[in-house]
């Protein structure tokens, strides 16, 4: 592939990077990487994405833009409050960089669609706002060996994993095994969230991303990473491989996606 | 001997806002028994009925998780670090 004199220019600060190169910013043109979310994680992941030149970026969401997502919803704005979230996003993605070709998928992740969905793209990014979607992401990926970065953010706390139980890593099921019940712990809106936080999480995600478009360095593999926005601390925790897991162990029960993503907001219970 | 233990955001109302408190107890459970006694409520949060760890909760002593080294019965030695980490989701609403 050669580059257009514009793409020299607009790439020149990766090509120069001994680590990406040429052939490196040629990998992120060619690649494709799916964002599960267009909102507050979405947001920051896909707007790196597209500015970093990754060829083809699909976004999931089923909702439209709402006022109250615009303390942290950085690809939506005012102009576009009331309109799909995912066609909000493909509309700041293409104005930041026409290299990109956004696909934007107005429906919500299920468990019968997402093998569909997940099929055509090098990377999954799980930036979903309720456990039964992460599930659902986790077990598509483990079946179909697509690498998965999550990120979750909630209150003044974030996490971040990549996950890939398809090899001697752990999955999301290892590091979960089951999802709580409802409004026993806080999965969305109502308990609040520093709106800057989904942008170091997200931020972060992106990171994983590239490195691993790329190739290069190590990345947060067997880890979860936390942080905590109030102490500014950030902190690396181990994550093995669960030899139980019923879906990346050796004897697995889950053999197909199942499960639903309906449950969504859950207030808190205490 | 005291240790210390870190509360994650969601539990932290039971703690008066603290993020950190300081327990006695030779192992995990014992632990959380006292944190119990101290902080009433949070035991039930961390554990169901027949005293498992729930399983979308996990604790840490430093950076390993208990489940992986002897559960509840992990020994916790001087100096060691509790981490009480839940699984959260939010991201996009
Ligand atoms: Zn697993």
């Amino acid at each position: 592939m050669a580059f257009r004199e514009d793409q020299i220019s607009r790439y020149s600060r990766h090509i120069i990077l001994r680590e990406v190169g040429g052939r490196g910013q040629e990998k992120l043109l060619s690649s494709r990487v799916l964002v599960i979310g267009a909102g507050g994680l979405g947001s920051p992941v896909a707007m790196y994405l597209a500015a970093a030149g990754v060829g083809t970026i699909g976004l999931v969401d089923m909702d439209v833009v709402d006022v109250s997502n615009l303390q942290r919803q950085i690809m939506h704005s005012q102009k576009t409050v009331g309109i799909p979230k995912v066609l909000s996003g493909a509309r700041t993605l293409e104005r930041m960089n026409p290299d990109v070709k956004v696909i934007p998928i107005q429906e919500r992740l299920t468990a019968e669609n997402a093998m569909d969905l997940f099929s055509g793209y090098d990377v999954i990014v799980d930036g979903s706002d309720n456990f039964g979607t992460r599930y659902i992401v986790n077990d598509a990926a483990f079946f179909l060996r697509k690498t998965l970065v999550s990120g979750s953010i909630l209150r003044f706390e974030g996490q971040v994993t990549v996950l890939e139980g398809y090899t001697d890593a752990p999955c999301y099921r290892c590091l979960y095994p089951e999802a709580p019940p409802p409004g026993l712990v806080p999965s969305c809106s109502e308990a609040g969230v520093l709106g800057v936080l989904a942008g170091t999480i997200g931020t972060l995600q992106a990171a994983e991303v590239v490195k691993k478009i790329l190739g290069i360095g190590e990345l947060l593999k067997g880890q979860l990473l936390l942080y905590d926005a109030l102490s500014m601390t950030f902190r690396k925790l181990r994550v093995p491989k669960d030899p139980k897991c019923p879906l990346c162990g050796p004897h697995p029960t889950i053999t197909t996606v199942s499960g639903s993503s309906e449950w969504v907001c859950q207030v808190p219970a205490s | 001997m005291a240790v210390v233990v870190r509360i994650p955001t969601p539990l932290r109302k039971l703690t008066g806002n603290q993020n950190e408190v300081r327990e006695e107890g030779g192992t995990i459970r014992e632990v959380l028994k006292n944190l119990e006694s101290h902080y009433p409520g949070i035991g039930e949060r961390l554990a169901d009925e027949s005293g498992e760890l729930r399983r979308f909760i996990n604790i840490y002593v430093n950076e390993e998780d208990i489940r992986f080294r002897d559960g509840l019965d992990t020994k916790i030695q001087p100096g060691d670090e509790v981490s009480i980490i839940p699984a959260i989701a939010g991201g996009a609403k």
